[in-house]
């Protein structure tokens, strides 16, 4: 598989203090849902926007589709498709027209039977004549990645597309990711605070926070069911925790913090554990595996 | 083309867009149904001024040609405001609306859509422009016929022939185009500083007023230094092609008394533009989209 994103070791840094990417490498491989989290200002977005060329980074390379950014910026962007947070439109004309003047900016001159199939993929053809100030949220994110795929991009871009949308807004996006995915083959690149959304539909994913990577891997790998994290419920942490650092299960710990006691361990190893712990005096009154995509996240983003 | 098509095309699908026609069109109608119905009351207050030195029937001074002079000598002071409200918010309506970063997401340079969004501001204004020549100056031949214009200069009043007024007017406003592109420019490149519309048309309108008390003020520090290089001193510089050499008390049809300052005048409104779009260009390309 060809790698479509390279980003290496990128950095942003706004003023004099505010690091909003700080030495951030990664690979998005041809095929793939490449999911992208992170909490609010975690650096997400400023990402994405070096990626489109809409913000300068201050240092680092990236290469898109092998070539380097912003050198062959045009070349690139004529491959690739994005919404970045809200997808604004102009609220005064209609769906048709936005969409027409959003092809023409791609260098395409669609005619008006072409545009209304693209509006009709997503539902919006009986509307095409409405100005999109009497749109929904959930249609204006429709209408918002119509315009980003109205030149069928290789490399689609989507920053938040599930934000404001109601349940079934984001189990339309879910399916139209899906799709673009496994049947027509492109690339994602999707940023979500909804993990569980992301659990659903990327291969891969890459966690950030305060603008450097914690983890990347396959999703796949990174819940892997045979590894878990395990939260240890006691009414002696002190202990609980001295006994942990002082015995093989010392590698274990993830956090010790606030609290918590996180241990990551393979599940047959789960009856060990209780064993040490309750044989060195700590009373155990429940050890809770957590493997679901949203435990894994806040245990390696927390503070 | 195709991308100067676009905005021209979003510019003109705008309701506010209209809102400047809309006032200048009043302002003219109004005007010209004044000079219907007093008007030689009005030629008869104006030249109460001359009265021993210059005497000429109300009846033969008020004419299309004087209506169509009285209405650029109001309104091609106001004119940039309305100017600035379109060209203002070029970019920062867009950053405002949160196009600009999807139209930045498309395969078109920033210098590009910035040259064609100027483009299009400069192609509102003309249009503008020749909106308010329709109205003022063929409205008001329709409405009160041509003879001779009678132009004012303090105590001095220059006749000119029938024959030798059209085209001054079309030079005229072919330099009042030139001075509103300038000041388009001026809103245009503060558009690229904001994310919000009101911020560069306040920041333009400002500035205009600011210059202009510079222009006005008597001192000579500022004769020497500051005012020869402020477009707001050059903007009313269309009133020469009205000032016209004389013989004997005659004038001299086809002359201009001072043809080097109109176009002295006409290059340093020229500079002007060049050195407000450079800065535009030059920041833009530079800017981090934020919004």
């Amino acid at each position: 598989m060809s790698v479509i994103i390279r980003a290496r070791d990128i950095t942003k840094t706004f003023g004099r203090e505010i690091k909003a990417v700080d030495g951030l490498s990664f690979t998005v491989e041809e095929g793939q849902v490449y999911g992208f989290l992170g909490q609010n200002g975690a650096g997400k977005s400023t990402t994405i926007r070096m990626l489109l060329t809409l913000i300068t980074p201050g240092s680092g390379d990236i290469e898109i589709f092998g070539m380097n950014l912003p050198r062959n910026r045009k070349a690139i962007l004529r491959r690739t498709g994005a919404i970045i947070e809200r997808p604004d439109l102009y609220k005064y004309l209609t769906a048709l027209e936005n969409l027409r003047i959003f092809a023409k900016m791609s260098g395409l001159n669609l005619t008006d039977k072409v545009l209304m199939e693209h509006l009709a993929k997503i539902g919006l053809a009986d509307r095409a004549h409405s100005k999109v100030k009497t749109y929904s949220q959930g249609m204006k994110q429709r209408l918002g990645i119509a315009a980003a795929l109205v030149h069928n991009p290789d490399l689609i871009i989507l920053d938040e597309p599930t934000n404001g949308l109601d349940p079934q807004g984001i189990a339309d996006v879910r399916k139209l990711i899906l799709h673009l995915s496994k049947d027509l083959k492109k690339t994602l690149l999707v940023s979500s605070h909804l993990l569980g959304e992301m659990e659903m539909i990327a291969d891969s994913m890459l966690i950030i926070d305060k603008g450097k990577k914690i983890v990347e891997g396959p999703t796949a790998e990174l819940l892997n069911p045979e590894k878990i994290l395990v939260e240890i419920v006691t009414d002696n942490k002190e202990k609980a925790i001295a006994v942990l650092r002082t015995t093989k299960w010392s590698g274990s710990l993830t956090d010790a913090t606030n609290g918590n006691i996180m241990v990551e361990l393979h599940k047959a190893n789960i009856p060990d554990l209780n064993s040490e712990l309750v044989s060195n005096g700590v009373r155990i009154f429940s050890l809770r595996p957590k493997h679901s995509l949203e435990d894994y996240f806040l245990s390696v983003t927390k503070h | 083309m195709q991308l100067l098509r676009i905005e021209l095309y979003k510019i003109f699908k705008r309701p506010r867009t209209f809102i400047a026609f809309g006032v200048i069109t009043a302002i003219i109608l109004l005007v010209q149904v004044a000079m219907k119905f007093g008007g030689e009351e009005y030629v008869g207050l104006v030249m109460s001024g001359l009265s021993g030195t210059f005497d000429a029937p109300a009846g033969q001074v008020l004419n299309g040609y004087f209506v169509c002079f009285i209405i650029l000598n109001l309104l091609l002071i106001h004119v940039p405001i309305l100017v600035a409200l379109i060209a203002g918010d070029m970019i920062s309506g867009e950053a405002n609306m949160g196009t600009l970063r999807l139209l930045l997401t498309k395969p078109v340079s920033r210098v590009q859509l910035l040259l064609v969004k100027f483009f299009a501001a400069a192609s509102y204004t003309l249009i503008l422009l020749i909106w308010v020549a329709i109205l003022s100056l063929l409205v008001s031949i329709w409405l009160f016929g041509t003879n001779e214009l009678f132009v004012a200069r303090g105590l001095e009043v220059n006749i000119l022939s029938s024959s030798d007024i059209l085209w001054r007017y079309i030079a005229a406003f072919g330099f009042a185009a030139v001075a509103l592109i300038t000041v388009a420019s001026l809103a245009f490149m503060f558009s690229t500083f904001s994310d919000n519309s009101i911020g560069p048309i306040v920041a333009c309108v400002s500035v205009i007023i600011v210059f202009t008390i510079l222009t006005q003020l008597q001192i000579p520090f500022y004769d020497e230094t500051v005012k020869p290089w402020l477009f707001t001193t050059h903007m009313l510089g269309w009133k020469g092609f009205f000032y016209v050499k004389g013989e004997q008390g005659v004038t001299i049809d086809g002359s201009i008394e001072n043809s080097s300052a109109i176009l002295k005048s006409g290059l340093i409104l020229l500079c002007n533009t060049f050195v407000f779009l450079s800065v535009a260009i030059w920041h833009f390309n530079r800017k981090n989209i934020l919004s």
